[in-house]
């Protein structure tokens, strides 16, 4: 039936799983932001930065030593954790009683200084990064051609969400988190350590901002551009969505991954500017946000 | 959870109360611009006081209104296409070319506005800069802009078809004229009621709200008002320098107004100026480092953040004890 008004079925779900893909990491990636957020009061705008770090990561292992996709996919995002738990130890927590706003600015600043030092060893062309062995090849469904390694990506994200939301909404943990994003004074007086929880929950976004890119490392060339473009998005994935839930954010992220896989397929011209409409179409209906609580 | 929490220490105090100092800088200011082009290369003060006018204009909206943009670049790219291509295109005389795109600006900044006075604090700076992003891929995509290379070869044409301006002295004062206008402009609406209702809004919104005041009204007007005069520098920018590309619609355009806005001091008069002369001596100085210029104005950055929040004019007024 899709044949007939010009479109085989072979593009409109290629584009719908690149569509989902894409979601993926806007979910993993709102949901950093949202829980760094939720906690320090900051967005995180070195969380691009972190991003591309991770798909750095992946290939610097595999080029200067040799380590293969899984030490990365192991070892990159708990690298870029750390350096995350740095930062927020030398700066970011120098600017809790001031302005959020300096606090944006502040990682605004630290992501142009990863994205430029980056950008002046190794340039903005891209490097590729190979898929991995196992995930080699695709399956032909016979409506779709499915490559291997998409699959894995997509069970990935929604496993990474999903243990995400579990350790924040069934765990101890989880619950210190919840009640210090609630009342954080509170938390402190019944003797947990709130600033050791900020420092963990930073190092936490950034590694799940890592994590996401070291799966994109296969998929798409690694290049220091490759965050800041794709946070914008994510930002405006964030205001539709509203920070107040974790479930919000990813639900929001999947579905505007395939709202802009859609585009593609039927009006490709819009496709970079949909997600955008979007959410100027949310502001005006429901300027809090599907998922926010307060305005 | 507020967005805004009234109990961390605000943005710097912005002092709106008028000193014959001020009138006396001004005057400075003005003496400067007038030996400038004797002293320097005409198109390096041109391009310190078109910036100033974006960084006033940006600081209008940040240290006045309290709200963060981060798409301040949409404004100036888009006022300097529209510009731009209507003076060469069109054939507008230049008032009439820098008028379109100026208003460009103007339309822009009331839809932006409209759309994100809805959200607050970071919100609002994330809804501003997704705008931005999205008026960036049109002006990638559009025809007219001439996507990667831009529009060049602007004309300057003859103001109101009696002055020509391909002399670089008689541009240059065309620019002074708008660079001190504005100045003149921004400092009248920061000590007038409505400057002060807007200092009203920022150190207490609810306050503000509770003594009868359409915040939201306000809010809008100052976003226009500095969209428009973001608009104003934009398209005097792409007849003087007679090309509107896509640096100027990209988001670094509208981190780099932020930059200048802080290193000057924001909710300053006169540090937007002062920033924007460091920023842009600072670019021409540095220009030779290539890639390494990202790096330079990233830690400016995080250290201007970090330890310097007043920013240079902003030290200076404690120092001198007055507001400057």
């Amino acid at each position: 039936m899709l044949e007939l008004i010009g479109i085989s079925t072979y593009s409109l779900f290629g584009q719908l799983l690149v569509g989902l893909i894409n979601g993926a990491f806007y979910a993993i990636l709102s949901l950093g932001l949202a829980v760094i957020f939720g906690l320090l009061n900051i967005i995180n705008f070195t969380h691009g930065a972190q991003y591309m770090m991770g798909a750095f990561a992946a290939w610097m292992m595999l080029n200067y030593l040799g380590m293969g996709y899984w030490p990365a996919l192991v070892a990159g995002p708990v690298i870029v954790a750390l350096t995350g738990i740095a930062i927020e130890r030398s700066m970011i927590s120098k600017l809790y009683r001031v302005d959020h706003l300096y606090g944006l600015l502040l990682t605004f600043g630290i992501g142009l200084i990863i994205t430029g030092i980056f950008r002046n060893y190794y340039g903005s062309a891209g490097l590729p990064y190979p898929v991995p062995d196992v995930f080699q090849g695709g399956i032909d469904l016979g409506f779709m051609y499915l490559p291997v390694y998409r699959l894995w990506v997509i069970c990935a994200s929604a496993l990474i969400c999903l243990a995400t939301w579990l350790v924040i909404e069934k765990t101890k943990l989880g619950a210190y988190l919840r009640a210090a994003t609630e009342n954080p004074s509170l938390v402190e007086a019944f003797g947990i350590n709130v600033p050791r929880l900020m420092t963990l929950t930073y190092g936490f976004g950034a590694w799940l901002a890592a994590m996401a890119g070291v799966l994109a490392a296969p998929m798409y060339s690694v290049n220091p551009n490759m965050g800041i473009d794709l946070l914008i998005v994510v930002f405006a994935v964030v205001v539709i969505g509203g920070m107040g839930s974790i479930a919000g954010a990813i639900v929001t992220g999947f579905a505007l991954g395939l709202i802009e896989g859609l585009t593609k397929v039927f009006y490709p011209e819009a496709s970079s500017t949909v997600i955008f409409v979007v959410m100027a179409i949310v502001l005006l209906v429901r300027p809090a946000g599907l998922f926010g609580k307060v305005a | 959870m507020t967005e805004v929490s009234q109990t961390t220490t605000a943005l710097p105090h912005a002092d709106t109360d008028t000193d014959p100092l001020h009138y006396w800088i001004m005057a400075g200011i003005a003496a400067l611009v007038i030996a400038a082009p004797f002293l320097v290369y005409p198109f390096f003060a041109m391009q310190i006081m078109l910036f100033a006018v974006f960084a006033l204009a940006f600081n209008l909206l940040l240290g006045f209104g309290g709200l963060l943009s981060f798409g301040h670049a949409a404004f100036l790219g888009w006022s300097s296409y529209v510009a731009a291509h209507s003076a060469k295109v069109f054939g507008f005389t230049p008032e009439l070319a820098i008028f379109a795109g100026t208003a460009t600006a103007m339309v822009l900044g009331a839809v932006f506005g409209w759309l994100a006075i809805r959200r607050q604090g970071i919100y609002f700076a994330m809804i501003t800069l997704a705008l931005a992003q999205m008026a960036y891929f049109v002006a990638l995509q559009a025809e007219f802009t001439g996507g990667e290379d831009g529009i060049q070869g602007v004309p300057r044409g003859e103001l109101f078809g009696l002055i020509d301006l391909d002399s670089d002295m008689t541009m240059y004062w065309l620019v002074a004229l708008v660079f001190l206008g504005s100045m003149a402009f921004i400092y009248r609406v920061i000590h007038s009621p409505f400057g002060q209702v807007l200092q009203a809004i920022r150190e207490n919104e609810t306050r503000a709200t509770s003594l009868g005041y359409e915040t939201a009204r306000y809010k809008l007007i100052v976003f226009v008002l500095s969209a428009t005069l973001s608009g104003l520098a934009g398209s005097t920018k792409a007849i003087a320098f007679q090309i509107a590309s896509l640096t100027d619609v990209h988001w670094a355009m509208s981190g780099e107004v932020v930059l200048m806005t802080l290193v000057g001091g924001m909710g300053t008069v006169f540090g937007p100026i002062v920033g924007a002369s460091v920023m842009v001596v600072m670019q021409n100085t540095l220009a030779h480092l290539g890639a390494w210029i990202v790096i330079v104005q990233g830690t400016i950055f995080v250290v201007v953040v970090l330890v310097f929040r007043e920013g240079i004019v902003g030290m200076l007024s404690k120092w001198l004890k007055r507001s400057l």
